[in-house]
């Protein structure tokens, strides 16, 4: 090779130019196995960097250690799709000075692309890449450690930040083909001895449930898919990550074979459960921003018809061309939903942020159908309550919400309505389904908030939806 | 009323683990997730449970997983009866 | 009827969801013997307070000759349960026992005559006598087979055929349908073979069974299915109670469809195909109205 772009870590770091103050970016297709957010984060601190911005497209509870480097005043600010675990207890509590920007993940594909969000160096970790930076979330080698699949979150980065840093556990020999990141858009290359635990991608959010109450809960989401008028030959789907949601495939599977109906693509975070209807003829073409598994990753890296797309195609709402606009139906968890089918899937209902915006509002807003599965209450936990402690989905793109005590259709939506009746499901209205957790659980106190604003939560068009404030113990 | 230590309850999901030692006045010291907007009322059914039992001076060390009040009354009583030996119900 | 372990107030409060006909909260097998008090005011206090959407309340209470058995009736009966289950019963004697028990707890309430008793039978002896225990109490609304203790009784082991139940199914049937009450079949323990579960399901059902008892929300959905009737079924069903409406208009004491004369046996039927088709959700209750 005549040229080569490998360097130490440290190296990349110097020749990136990055100063204090400036943003640097990360992508979390590894979930609760990345290794690459910390690892970058600790090189910065002990090379002295101050008051960085960190822009990831999500961060998890295995991100925990950035408290510290928050602390010392490395991280200033925070950029993200979502906040679990202890670093999301603390900033709910006032960790940060500035708040933290929540965007969802066709917000933030847009926020990039636009230079809304203005990335000065993106270090993103790599499953495989040659010397150059050719990159992918594949394995070509029989050494390949952290597999990830799609690198779709972290396409815009590659694409518009100033100076692109790939880390990698496998490096192999060029040309690393086919690419997910080009070498053009690549400064460096940093091998590394892992940037993630693939065993973990599909831990953390995602279940797999035994659970009798999602059963029943998947039972009815594809009764309601059913019966909508959506489900015809060459529909497409997405499903979020609930173990509801997923189980309602398996459901909609029997249902497709029974009447021989087959859906034209399916979108978004690609599971097993996907990939099995996919190599059964019951689904034409995967459309993967996110693999959420080791199947949906194998599967990618095999599979002409199973294929990757960007954050920006995947769900950005100024892009006609993006994805959500073609899709049918989208079957989404909830944290909270409120009497006006306004959803909360950010902040828990003791007010500490939990969760992640990923691609809801994205998908609920431009797909035909969007259908909210979750119980009535969660112990003592409402789930259907009269206003959401955090708005992140408007209601007006919010079509049927399915409890475990009925099915509540938006009044927008009179004619889903009819046609869930016709079936013989319990459609009930929302307020009805408010009470009742009330009923069963008494009447909450207001939660403790203070006068520090600790997140901000943006639309998917770029203007402030909600504010989070923090929490007092 | 003479008390001594007695627990009732589980940690599962949907229970509540009520502890009682001898104290003065009623004490209760409550862990629960939902402590911000159930942890007043939680209290509430348990000192009221206690009272109605005549009981006026424990100390109540409460975990809660998320349980309805009827478990915490429930649970409660259990906790109370162990403590006193003097039971609910006819022999 | 489906099996809630009466010390676990998690699987209580949303177990009415699933859709089960009755629910019945164990205070026997479930619990142990330390946590039996704990049990019995969870279920009290849940039984008071717990909406349970209408469904038929059950508690299994512990056998009277044991230290907890008189304390569960007092518990359960001064909550309001619908029916209490008495665990291994052997004679009529110890039906009306239980019944003498509920009554002086009624007495006291002001509600003579509230709660209905269901004898699960256990035993050889049992079974020979399920006649009596049947009609032992005006308050006995059906028995029911438990077959683990009634196998291990016999000598044997529960096998997936099921031939040594034949005898004690059979003659509960027989002797519940002497007593004009329901009857059903004990509990099938192994939640991921579903398709022996339907097996004896099916065989329950065409033995006689109103129904089975389960210990999973899984299971419900096969039970339904199998005592679904078919939809030529209802139709049929429903034809004949329009018939007998409009005999009852015009005050005839015959009733006939499609020309025929129908009888007492047909219109029981019809009426029992109505009531299950409306309890498997397939027909709406105004519809049959």
């Amino acid at each position: 090779m005549r040229h080569t772009k490998v360097v130490t870590l440290e190296e990349a770091i110097v020749k990136s130019g990055l100063k204090d103050g400036m943003t640097i970016s990360f992508h979390h297709h590894f979930r609760g196995g990345d290794k690459v957010v910390n690892l970058v984060v600790a090189k910065l601190a002990e090379m002295g960097f101050k008051n960085l911005h960190l822009a990831a497209s999500s961060l998890s509870d295995v991100h925990a250690p950035l408290i510290d480097h928050i602390k010392n005043g490395v991280i200033t600010k925070i950029s993200t799709s979502g906040l679990r675990g202890e670093l999301a207890n603390e900033i709910s509590h006032g960790l940060l000075k500035e708040p933290v920007v929540f965007r969802s993940h066709g917000g933030r594909g847009s926020a990039i692309a636009s230079g809304e969000l203005h990335i000065d160096v993106a270090f993103l970790g790599a499953s495989s890449c040659d010397e150059l930076g050719n990159a992918s979330g594949c394995p070509r080698s029989e050494n390949a450690k952290s597999i990830c699949g799609s690198l779709g979150y972290a396409l815009p980065d590659a694409k518009y930040a100033d100076h692109v840093v790939i880390l990698t556990d496998d490096l192999v020999a060029y040309p690393n083909v086919p690419k997910s990141i080009s070498a053009c858009d690549v400064e460096s290359v940093v091998v590394v001895d892992s940037v993630g635990d693939s065993s973990k991608i599909s831990s953390g959010a995602i279940r797999d449930s035994k659970n009798p109450r999602d059963i029943l809960l998947a039972k009815q989401a594809a009764k309601v898919i059913i019966n909508s008028g959506y489900f015809k030959e060459g529909f497409s789907i997405q499903t979020g990550t609930g173990g509801a949601s997923l189980a309602a495939v398996k459901y909609i599977r029997e249902s497709m074979i029974e009447k021989g109906i087959h859906a034209s693509f399916a979108l978004g975070g690609i599971t097993a459960h996907m990939v099995k209807l996919h190599e059964e003829g019951l689904i034409g073409r995967l459309i993967d921003v996110q693999s959420f598994d080791k199947v949906a990753a194998e599967s990618i890296a095999k599979d002409q018809l199973h294929q990757e797309v960007s954050a920006v195609e995947y769900a950005s709402a100024d892009h006609v061309g993006s994805a959500v606009h073609a899709l049918d139906i989208v079957i989404l968890s909830a944290l909270e939903v409120d009497v006006n089918f306004n959803v909360n899937v950010l902040v828990g209902s003791d007010g500490i942020i939990r969760g992640a915006i990923g691609g809801h509002p994205d998908t609920a807003e431009d797909s035909a159908l969007s259908i909210i599965v979750c119980p009535l209450l969660r112990g003592r936990i409402p789930c259907v309550v009269p206003k959401v402690t955090t708005l992140i989905t408007p209601g007006k793109g919010v079509d049927v919400v399915v409890t475990e005590y009925g099915i509540a259709v938006n009044p927008a939506r009179p004619e889903i309505a009819e046609r869930l009746k016709a079936a013989g499901l319990k459609v009930v209205d929302i307020h009805e389904l408010a009470a009742k957790a009330r009923s069963i659980i008494g009447e909450p106190d207001a939660l403790p908030f203070g006068d520090k604003v600790v997140g901000i939560v943006m639309d998917r068009h770029g203007k402030v939806l909600d504010e989070i404030r923090n929490i007092v113990d | 009323m003479e008390i001594k230590n007695a627990v009732a309850g589980t940690l599962e999901s949907g229970d509540i683990m009520i502890q009682i030692a001898p104290g003065e006045g009623l004490q209760v010291d409550l862990q629960s997730s939902v402590a911000a907007q159930f942890g007043r009322q939680i209290k509430a059914v348990i000192t009221e449970t206690l009272q109605g039992l005549g009981i006026d001076n424990a100390s109540v060390k409460a975990t809660d997983k998320g349980a309805l009040d009827c478990t915490i009354r429930a649970r409660v009583t259990a906790a109370a009866v162990r403590a006193t030996g003097k039971d609910v119900w006819k022999d | 009827m489906m099996f809630v372990p009466g010390n676990n107030p998690g699987m209580m409060a949303d177990a009415h969801i699933y859709g089960p006909d009755s629910i019945m909260l164990d205070l026997e097998d479930s619990v142990t013997m330390a946590e039996k008090d704990a049990a019995r005011l969870l279920v009290h206090n849940a039984l008071k307070s717990i909406d349970f959407g209408g469904t038929e309340m059950v508690v299994r209470i512990n056998p009277l000759n044991t230290p907890y058995g008189k304390k569960d009736v007092e518990a359960v009966v001064k909550a309001g349960v619908d029916v209490i289950r008495m665990p291994k019963t052997e004679t009529a004697d110890e039906v009306r026992e239980l019944e003498a028990e509920i009554i002086k707890v009624e007495t006291e309430l002001g509600c003579v005559g509230r709660t209905l008793i269901m004898a699960a039978i256990e035993s050889a002896l049992g079974v020979v006598n399920a006649y009596e225990i049947a009609t032992a109490s005006k308050r006995m609304m059906g028995i029911a087979l438990g077959a683990e203790d009634y196998s291990a009784n016999l000598k044997t082991q529960r096998t997936p055929g099921g031939a040594e139940l034949l005898l004690a199914r059979e003659s509960i049937v027989v002797a519940a349908r002497a007593a004009g009450i329901a009857c059903f079949d004990t509990v099938y323990s192994n939640l991921d073979d579903m398709e022996t579960f339907r097996k004896e399901v099916e065989l329950i059902k065409t033995l006689g069974f109103d129904g089975k008892s389960i210990i999973n929300p899984r299971q419900i959905e096969v039970v339904n299915e199998v005592f679904a009737p078919s939809q030529k079924d209802i139709d049929k069903a429903l034809r004949i109670i329009a018939a007998i409406k409009e005999a009852q208009a015009k005050g005839s004491g015959v009733i006939a469809v499609n020309g025929k004369m129908v009888d007492r046996p047909v219109v029981i039927r019809a009426e029992r195909t109505v009531a299950l088709a409306i309890a498997s959700g397939i027909l709406d209750k105004e519809e049959a109205l």
